[in-house]
């Protein structure tokens, strides 16, 4: 009852998010591209320093997947409070690509005994009555939660993602439940919001009204081209000017197909979007998209 | 209403029953798999009835088609008992690791006019697609050659033994990862006649290859080169990139783009731009109305499920297509341990007592029509 009235009501979220993309190999156009970012940006530092410029920009939330590197990063701002008093994270998980791999590897259930938090961890479960034999998916399903957010330990996450693999794939199969273990689970022991990415936001919109999760936050591809929006840019349009839900728009430049003022000014015009996450990687980039964001939200 | 079955849980089973049960036009009747976790949860969290045993699935439910996912090794058996029963079949890749038996289900599924698709996914990626349209129309000029590269994250480290490291099992970097690239290859410019220099070689594994290098040579003097290797972290996921030149210039593909640099563009009948060219995805939209990891996963599907209630008999990834791939994948086996043995005896190589890949050519390019 708690979370739906929290939902109901819906924390501030902040309108500018920074997305991490660029840093970890991920380009929807080019595989040249992902390899030069790659090796720009082995070094946690060369992260770092994009990091920082964006957050002298002004831009305060990081939202990112739970990918081994950004360990790093959080380690990084533990380490200087001052340096970023006021810098909250958005975690996304799971990082998808290292279940997959494992999956093809061990198959399944030893996936599962290597993913859950540590040797003691299952045997915890087996002692305590519920167990893997007993089907306790909800029991894993929280290790497996806490096992991804150990990296943020001490960090600010008043909202924490939902990886749009894992999303649509319950979407797809029709486990409904597991959206809500998902965010009762969050907001339980990390008194967050639970937020859900998708490539399939008007029925993932369905799905989470049936389970009574109300006014959720979903993030998906908005932009001007209906790059992977499943059901058509038309519905989405729709869905977002009727529905209520807090929308926050992510792949805005459709990876670069569209030119950032024209991308920019499609999404502002759709005023029930809350946020904006982009990702850049140079100072100028990030200044500009900002600028031209706040441009266009105040029109 | 398409009633379907699934039979595998595995990654792609369980993607594939995503897709299926997400389609308006389909109704997952039961689903199997040898783990009773897997399936104690899914029955758990979804109410599909749930088998441990595929011919009780068969047996006890009524049908319009199955999808296959299960170890390589079952899908002979699997897809010949579902044929029988007159279903329409969607199978994994590879398709069958017993060429003839593969050849053999292919005539029984036109016979009887059955959908049947195999899941090489690639064949639906759209810039692939562009590239073949390209192809057939000739842009290139007469091809000279093509080069497929494959590289992917699959074993990094010396792997504890599953049915993916066992080659009876049609586990490897061969049957697992570079038929994909074969199968591209057989796609766009139709299949090599014949394989030399094929090197299968270990980088982690104990029983199979982690590499696959190969040249093949095509009717009309074509060749064509490829490499592939899954244990290769420097990808997040399977890379391939195909380049292939012609008289008129030459084209490079992957996932998300197609590069082209034609020669002369007069002398094409499309209009396409003389000299270097760069089309992405966002240029290639394909619109789908599920996405789960790629659009081309939910395409095959989808085009499966419409080829089944469009009563459509051909298919572009269908039995016979696959069997080429299974093929070109034994011709390549055969040729790898000529070269090994060339190698390590220094001797000539024994003619071998197996049927020529060329006469089982001549009989599959039968089934082709």
């Amino acid at each position: 009852m708690k979370l739906l009235q929290q939902c109901k009501q819906g924390l501030p979220m902040d309108r500018i998010l920074f997305g991490d993309n660029q840093f970890f190999a991920v380009n929807h156009m080019s595989e040249e591209k992902a390899r030069t970012q790659a090796i720009r940006f082995q070094n946690v530092q060369a992260i770092i320093d994009v990091l920082d410029a964006a957050y002298d920009a002004g831009i305060r939330v990081f939202m990112c997947t739970t990918h081994e590197r950004v360990a790093d990063i959080c380690e990084h701002v533990r380490s200087n409070p001052k340096r970023y008093p006021e810098l909250i994270f958005y975690p996304c998980m799971p990082y998808a690509h290292k279940y997959a791999n494992a999956v093809t590897e061990y198959g399944m259930i030893e996936t599962l005994r290597r993913f859950l938090p540590e040797r003691g961890a299952l045997a915890a479960i087996l002692q305590g009555g519920v167990s893997l034999a007993r089907r306790d998916v909800e029991g894993i399903a929280r290790l497996l939660i806490d096992a991804e957010m150990k990296m943020f330990k001490g960090l600010k996450t008043p909202v924490i993602f939902l990886q749009n693999v894992m999303t649509d794939l319950m979407l797809g199969i029709g486990i409904r439940d597991g959206f809500r273990i998902f965010a009762d689970h969050v907001q339980e022991r990390y008194g967050a919001e639970p937020g859900f990415i998708t490539m399939n936001m008007p029925h993932l919109l369905d799905a989470l009204e049936k389970i009574g999760l109300e006014n959720p936050i979903i993030c998906a591809n908005i932009n001007k081209i209906g790059f992977r929006m499943c059901g058509g840019i038309k519905l989405y349009e729709e869905v977002i000017a009727s529905r209520r839900f807090r929308p926050v728009a992510m792949s805005v430049l459709a990876s670069g197909a569209i030119r950032p003022r024209e991308a920019i000014e499609y999404v502002c015009g759709h005023k029930k979007i809350r946020s904006i996450v982009f990702g850049a990687s140079s100072r100028s980039n990030i200044e500009e998209t900002k600028r031209l964001i706040e441009e266009y939200s105040s029109r | 209403m398409v009633n379907i079955g699934l039979s595998g849980l595995g990654k792609m089973g369980i993607s594939h029953l995503a897709i299926a049960n997400s389609h308006p036009k389909v109704k997952l009747i039961g689903v199997c798999d040898t783990s009773s976790y897997v399936r104690d949860v899914l029955s758990k969290y979804t109410g599909v009835r749930v088998y441990s045993d595929y011919q009780a699935l068969l047996n006890e439910t009524t049908l319009d088609a199955i999808i296959i996912a299960t170890p390589s090794r079952f899908h002979g058996q699997m897809v010949r008992a579902a044929l029988e029963r007159n279903l329409n079949v969607f199978c994994e890749k590879p398709f069958c690791l017993d060429v003839e038996a593969g050849m053999e289900l292919a005539e029984i599924a036109l016979r009887k006019g059955l959908v049947n698709q195999v899941g090489y996914h690639y064949r639906f990626v759209r810039s692939f697609n562009e590239a073949k349209r390209l192809i057939n129309a000739k842009v290139l000029g007469r091809i000279h050659h093509i080069r497929i590269e494959a590289y992917g994250p699959v074993v990094l480290r010396p792997a504890s033994a599953t049915w993916r490291t066992s080659r009876n099992e049609g586990g490897g970097c061969l049957y697992d990862y570079a038929c994909h690239a074969i199968d591209m290859m057989n796609y766009l410019v139709g299949q090599p006649q014949s394989v030399g220099g094929t090197v299968l070689s270990k980088v982690f594994s104990r029983d199979v290859e982690d590499e696959v290098y190969a040249t093949l040579f095509f009717p009309d003097g074509m060749t064509g080169q490829i490499a592939v290797n899954w244990s290769d972290d420097t990808f997040r996921r399977m890379s391939m990139e195909v380049t292939i030149w012609g008289t008129n210039g030459r084209m490079t593909i992957d996932r998300q783009q197609i590069k082209t640099f034609i020669r002369d563009a007069a002398s094409n009948s499309l209009p396409i731009a003389q000299g270097w060219d760069v089309r992405y995805t966002t240029d290639l939209p394909l619109d789908v109305r599920y996405y789960l990891r790629g659009e081309e996963y939910s395409a095959q599907m989808d085009y499966f499920f419409q080829s089944i209630t469009e009563g459509r008999k051909d298919n572009i990834s269908s039995f016979a297509s696959a069997v080429q791939t299974d093929l070109v994948v034994s011709m390549m086996l055969r040729d790898a341990d000529r070269t090994y043995r060339k190698v390590e005896t220094r001797s000539k190589p024994q003619a071998s007592k197996q049927r020529p890949a060329r006469s089982l050519l001549t009989m599959i390019q039968g089934t082709l029509r």
